[in-house]
């Protein structure tokens, strides 16, 4: 139970400290140019780590090879592209992904 | 009169808000939702879920620390691999400085709820005509986090009352990561910090061991990006400008 709370505790204060960072640093001075640069481009390189991320535990050498977690990333984009709907990608992705674990595993 | 005029006012930006927030509502809700299960799955005090998702508030983060906390690892540890986690929250800041620069009493509010979905709303979506944009900025933010919370609360509380098998579940994460870089791909349209992302990765998938991937992969792709700064900077001016 004090595990717990002093854990909540330790990630709260951590969490605010990286969001707050920037606003206590450049609150009186001017950000440098290439952090500037940097902001417009790390979303995108951001969201395609985070995505590989999710794949650096698979085990690609024992069966299934890793299928269920591509398909169920394969569903996921191709709903999204299809129907753009947030709920419904997440949804059916995670459906996919879940059936297979169970069926193929 | 003018009293009215205010809540008038008050009303205008929540509902602006409210209709921005939306795929927020749906995706916080749903992956909240998640959330409370796999936790409560996984051992945990159902209480847990809504406490962290009113103090910490960050869903990565939050999927991480109490799969950590059920494996039993330690404070310390859960605490760095927040740290390297979140890392990335200190340059969205910098993006929203200027946006910010107005707010008074809600600022402290501002930036704590500056999560991944917060920081792409406030950043793409400009506030409607006539509504202040503080105040919208703030009921975007506050009502995010309310759909946040109510989703971890109603997925645990679910959890517990109705057991079934979750296993599977926590790919909600990586279904919503997926969304996020489809999302991004449809503003950002130059191939450079894919790539730059997708080579840092496989470096460090070899190079480092599990625990530092998310991070050694993020510092890598800075330095690459900033290597194809000259390239990227010349593209922008001939194709208008890829960014917010």
């Amino acid at each position: 139970m004090n595990r717990i709370l002093a854990t909540v505790a330790a990630m709260a204060i951590v969490t605010i400290a990286t969001r707050a960072a920037p606003f206590l640093f450049f609150s009186k001075r001017k950000p440098p140019a290439s952090l500037d640069f940097l902001q417009a481009y790390l979303p995108p390189a951001l969201m395609t780590i985070l995505v590989l991320s999710a794949f650096r535990n698979v085990s690609w050498a024992a069966s299934p090879h890793g299928a269920p977690a591509l398909a169920g990333a394969v569903a996921t984009a191709v709903l999204h592209l299809w129907r753009r709907n947030v709920l419904l990608s997440i949804a059916g992705g995670t459906a996919i992904y879940m059936a297979l674990i169970r069926l193929i595993a | 009169m003018k009293e009215h005029d205010d809540k008038k006012n008050a009303a205008r930006t929540v509902s602006a808000a409210f209709k921005v927030g939306i795929p927020v509502l749906l995706g916080y809700s749903s992956i909240g939702f998640a959330f409370g299960l796999v936790l409560v799955g996984s051992g945990l005090p159902w209480w847990l879920s809504p406490v962290m998702a009113i103090v910490v508030y960050a869903g990565a983060a939050q999927f991480m620390g109490a799969g950590l906390l059920a494996a039993g690892a330690g404070v310390m540890e859960i605490a760095i691999l927040t740290l390297l986690m979140n890392a990335r929250h200190m340059v969205y800041g910098i993006s929203v400085l200027d946006k910010y620069a107005a707010a008074k009493r809600s600022k402290p509010y501002l930036v704590f709820s500056l999560t991944d979905e917060t920081y792409g709303l406030v950043t793409t979506i400009a506030p409607p005509a006539g509504v202040d944009p503080v105040g919208f900025y703030f009921a975007l933010s506050a009502m995010n986090q309310l759909w946040w919370v109510l989703g971890c609360a109603a997925g645990a509380i679910f959890g517990r009352a109705l057991p079934f098998d979750t296993a599977g579940l926590d790919f909600a994460m990586t279904s919503l990561f997926v969304v996020l870089l489809v999302e991004q791909t449809k503003t950002v349209r130059r191939a450079e910090p894919y790539l730059a992302a997708a080579v840092a990765a496989a470096v460090a998938y070899f190079a480092v061991p599990p625990g530092n991937f998310i991070l050694a992969a993020t510092a890598l792709t800075c330095g690459l990006l900033l290597v194809a700064r000259g390239r990227l900077e010349r593209g922008e001016n001939r194709e208008g400008s890829a960014r917010r």
